[in-house]
């Protein structure tokens, strides 16, 4: 982690967003990972994600649990609050956290050995709650921090130096769709164009998102007999669609061609402009999104892209009626009944 | 022969029945119609883990004197089980009385020549009355209900009135019900008419007192006490709080016009989800609890630790039950002590408080949202299963209405922008617990990790040995602030100088009360003290350090207390003595009484000696 400070300087000429911050009001520390780590470009494109949304950047709570993934939240968002819980609990502390203040925007951060292995229930159960969050996974099949033992989403037949991973692997987005995301995608962090628009279509979706990035681990799973390695990805890279994200105010005002371009708005306001890459490949259908998975996986396909959008989604908030304001604003005038009521309850315990 | 007891308004009647039988409603019905009588009563089921068809059996201590504890002992056995017949017909005084189905005849060998027999043909008269065989098993309760009424002599149109109000909104039931009571009571009153010593009169002693279950308080304490975010994971015996607490917030936290809810419940998938969810909450400024027993708390332990370092509030209310392991899941103890005083890995220590019965379960889980946000800590309720499944006849339920809640140490936005200094651990005030600020509080001042890494005092990631320190020993002193803000032991001295001290607390005490009344009429007086917290305030060592010996009397194996008291107190563990009772059925008087006596006793015999 961080020992040594960002030096506070800027060049007078940063360009801003429309509240006025500079893309250095949304950094954090100076990342301590590897040189090479895919972590610091997931970090670096949630930067962008969020100068270019316009966050303000104390809105967002940034969660994590344990591991190399789970230290970036400290690296991005300077000004947002963060949370790194213990390992593979992530989920909960993050729900517990949504319950309390619906009003701010929660970033969970995880890596494969936190959502896949010790984690994976939580996982679970928060995406089945539809808890409102971005939940990225930064996906590299391996234990960076103990040194290279590998995760359970590592696929069968990955070779590590000294191992050979012979359990089936998990999922994660196929998990997601199982259990109920109403945003599903998955990317790559070396292909910043598609994983920043993505990102930005998952902060504005209002419940559970979950994008897997797969995050080569330069240290321990860069090899080539690694289905997670920067090589690999590359050449296995199986796109459905490229998304252009566009802000409810902005406009859209080229025509396409019929059948190369959807458009697709969220409750928001906001559309998501999705240019097809394989014709038949409709991001509404979540049935035919686990079959499409399932195949090309079998075929060694790494699929990405924005893989299924419910663009009308509910949220744990709407399954608990809860009201408009937070939680943790309310005070005693809203929820202390007073000594009143009080005498009527002892009453009818009498 | 001995005689029959004569008693009035001073006995216990048991009743054994079979698991699913509908009995436990004509039991609590027994309960309600005494109280309706105007005469205390401590009433306590004592089941098994299962749905239908084994044994359980639910006491009632009928007390004039209100001694609301165990007293021990059986004046009058209800026994409805034949497999646990033996042994219920066993554990009656002599002299006490018997009261069975007399339907099909039994063999003298089942019955005992020192106690009396009171027979009912009550399968008999049910089959005669009814066809359905689960009305004849319903009211086959009622009846019996019917015949104690008639031989304790409980006014009829009290138990009339119990049965209105106990099917107030389903009044179809309410004549079937008074029906089968007629049965009874009219049976008894022709053929055993004398036949039973102990009776009923009227009095005023319950007062305006309410009968309550422990869960049931503490859940009302929670919505009293601002608790908004309720996460848990079904446990006996907790659940019960966590359902009420939804039935409370139903009543008082839905707004009328919207519908919408001030509140949230999540039934997390387990106790580890269920701890991270508060402490997520807590972090973000939410009120939150969760209600579990034993097994839940060692899942948590991890979170315990996050939120002890990290500094997080978080209620938990540890209804306990009888442990290690699986245990007795409904059996009562105290035997999570040392568990949570020191829960999760690393040095830790943590606030406990020990609420005696449901009114200050009510009074104590209120105050623990308080204190844990005034110390940002956990804050555990030690409750248990006799406190929280039992209705107990406690004094009405308060609530001062200037009363704020203390939501402790935050730094808002205008301090933050005025350019106060803010540093999130970092000891201001030298009570040794720093500035907290709220996730969305201010764009770009304020802001902070949280981490279970160790960190310095501006919560920077620091693993400097200097630094580490620094803050343990904040922490340490946190806790030294705490025991100046928890609930004060509360110290009863005897009427002449004694040097015998007891020590107790939670629901032991009771059965203590009644215990020392008895002591004191035997001429052997004690000074109490009832801890009611942990970290122990002053007073405890200086209570320990005035006697020459102190009982501490706790419902563990281990006398975990007393541990507590040693490893905390620097007090001598030979001045302790301790009296424990741990089979999993709550302590009671005669147990306390006999245990002390004989020990001062010795104690006096052995001086005469010397």
């Amino acid at each position: 982690m961080t020992y040594i400070t960002k030096p506070k300087l800027r060049h007078p000429g940063l360009p801003k967003n429309n509240l006025g911050f500079t893309h250095r009001d949304y950094e954090g520390s100076i990342s301590t990972l590897c040189a090479g780590c895919g972590h610091d470009s997931i970090s670096s494109a949630l930067i962008q994600a969020c100068f270019e949304l316009d966050i303000e950047p104390h809105r967002v709570a940034k969660l994590s649990g344990i591991g190399c993934s789970s230290k970036t939240p400290d690296y991005l968002l300077g000004n947002s609050h963060g949370f790194n819980s213990v390992h593979g609990r992530m989920p909960s502390v993050l729900t517990g956290a949504n319950l309390a203040n619906r009003d701010l925007i929660y970033l969970g951060v995880s890596g494969d050995g936190d959502s896949a292995s010790i984690g994976l229930g939580q996982f679970a159960h928060c995406v089945r709650r539809g808890v409102n969050m971005v939940y990225v996974c930064e996906n590299n099949g391996v234990y960076g921090l103990t040194k290279g033992q590998f995760s359970a989403t590592a696929d069968k037949g990955s070779k590590s130096k000294t191992a050979v991973n012979n359990d089936s692997p998990i999922d994660l987005v196929s998990l997601a769709l199982i259990l109920g995301a109403t945003f599903v995608a998955r990317s790559f962090s070396g292909d910043k164009t598609q994983l920043v628009p993505l990102l930005k279509a998952a902060i504005s979706h209002r419940g559970s998102a979950v994008i897997d990035v797969v995050s080569p681990c330069v240290q321990f799973n860069n090899n080539p007999a690694s289905t997670k390695s920067y090589d690999f990805v590359r050449e296995h890279n199986e796109a459905v669609n490229r998304l252009d994200f566009i802000e409810p105010r902005a406009q859209i005002t080229v025509d396409y061609e019929p059948g190369t371009v959807e458009i697709v708005t969220q409750h928001d306001g906001s559309q998501l402009k999705l240019s097809k890459l394989h014709g038949s490949y409709d991001p509404r259908d979540r049935v035919a999104a686990m079959t499409y998975l399932q195949e090309h996986h079998a075929k060694g396909e790494v699929v990405t892209g924005l893989l299924y959008l419910d663009p009308e989604p509910e949220d744990l908030h709407a399954h608990l009626s809860t009201v408009a304001t937070p939680l943790n604003m309310l005070g005693e005038k809203e929820l202390c009944p007073g000594a009143k009521k009080l005498a009527d309850v002892n009453e009818s315990y009498r | 022969m001995p005689e029959p007891i004569s008693a009035t308004n001073d006995f216990v009647v048991k009743f054994a029945n079979v698991n699913g039988s509908g009995s436990a409603s004509a039991n609590e019905l027994f309960a309600k119609c005494v109280l309706r009588m105007g005469v205390p009563v401590a009433s306590r089921n004592i089941f098994p883990s299962n749905i239908q068809g084994l044994p359980t059996w639910y006491e009632v201590r009928i007390s004039g004197a209100n001694w609301l504890g165990r007293r021990g002992g059986v004046d009058l056995m209800v026994a409805m089980n034949p497999q646990t017949w033996d042994k219920d017909v066993a554990s009656i005084d002599a002299g006490g009385y018997l009261l069975y189905d007399s339907t099909k005849p039994l063999p003298p060998s089942k019955f005992r020549e020192d106690t009396n027999s009171i027979g009912v043909p009550l399968t008999d008269i049910c089959n005669r009355t009814y066809t359905d065989p689960r009305q004849r098993q319903l009211f086959k309760n009622i009846i019996y209900i019917g015949a104690l009424a008639s031989l304790l002599s409980i006014e009829p149109k009290v138990v009339e009135d119990a049965i209105a109000a106990q099917f107030q909104g389903k009044e179809k039931l309410i004549a079937p019900n008074v029906k089968a009571f007629r049965l009874g009571y009219d049976y008894a009153g022709e053929h055993l008419a004398g036949a039973c010593g102990l009776k009923l009169e009227r009095s005023n002693e319950v007062g305006d007192r309410i009968f309550i279950g422990g869960n049931d308080a503490a859940a009302l304490g929670c919505v009293y006490g601002g608790a908004t975010v309720a996460a848990w994971y079904p446990i006996t015996p907790s659940t019960s709080l966590a359902e009420e607490f939804g039935n409370h917030c139903h009543e008082f936290r839905v707004d009328p016009e919207t519908k919408e809810h001030r509140y949230a419940i999540v039934q997390a998938e387990d106790e580890i989800a269920a701890i991270g969810m508060v402490i997520g909450a807590g972090w973000n400024g939410a009120r939150a609890f969760t209600a579990t027993s034993g097994p839940g708390i060692s899942l948590m332990q991890e979170f315990f630790g996050l939120a002890y370092f990290a500094e997080i509030p978080a209620v938990i209310f540890d209804i306990q039950r009888g442990g290690p392991s699986t245990g007795m899941p409904t059996r009562t103890q105290q035997s999570d002590i040392l568990l949570c005083a020191y829960a999760s890995h690393g040095d830790t220590k943590h606030v406990l408080l020990f609420p005696k019965d449901p009114g200050e379960a009510f009074t104590f889980a209120a105050d623990a949202f308080d204190l844990a946000e005034r110390l940002q800590t956990p804050v555990f309720v030690m409750m248990d299963l006799d406190i929280g499944m039992n209705d107990w006849l406690v004094p009405p339920l308060q609530w001062d209405d200037s009363r704020r809640y203390d939501r402790g140490k935050i730094m808002s936005h205008d301090e933050l922008e005025a350019g106060k200094i803010f540093g999130r651990y970092l000891d201001v005030d030298g009570d040794a617990i720093p500035y907290r600020t709220l996730p969305g509080t201010h764009p770009t001042k304020g802001s902070y990790f949280t981490r279970g890494t160790s960190r310095d005092r501006f919560a920077k990631y620091s693993e400097e040995g200097a630094v580490y320190v620094d803050n343990m020993q904040r922490l340490l002193r946190k806790i030294d602030t705490a025991k100046s803000l928890v609930p004060a032991p509360i110290r009863h001295d005897a009427k002449q100088k004694a040097r015998f001290g007891a020590i107790f607390y939670g629901s032991t005490t009771v059965a203590m009360e009644e215990a020392l009344a008895a002591l004191e009429t035997r001429g052997l007086h004690l000074d109490t003290l009832r801890v009611r917290a942990f970290p122990f305030s002053e007073d405890v060592i200086e209570f320990i350090n005035a006697h020459d010996q102190v009982f501490v009397v706790e419902q563990n194996r281990d006398a975990q207390l007393q541990k507590l008291l040693v490893n905390e107190c620097a007090v001598d563990p030979a001045r302790t003595i301790s009296i424990l009772h741990y089979d999993g059925t709550p302590i009671t008087a005669r147990f306390i009484t006999g245990a002390i006596a004989d020990r001062m006793n010795l104690n006096q015999r052995q001086e005469a000696a010397e």
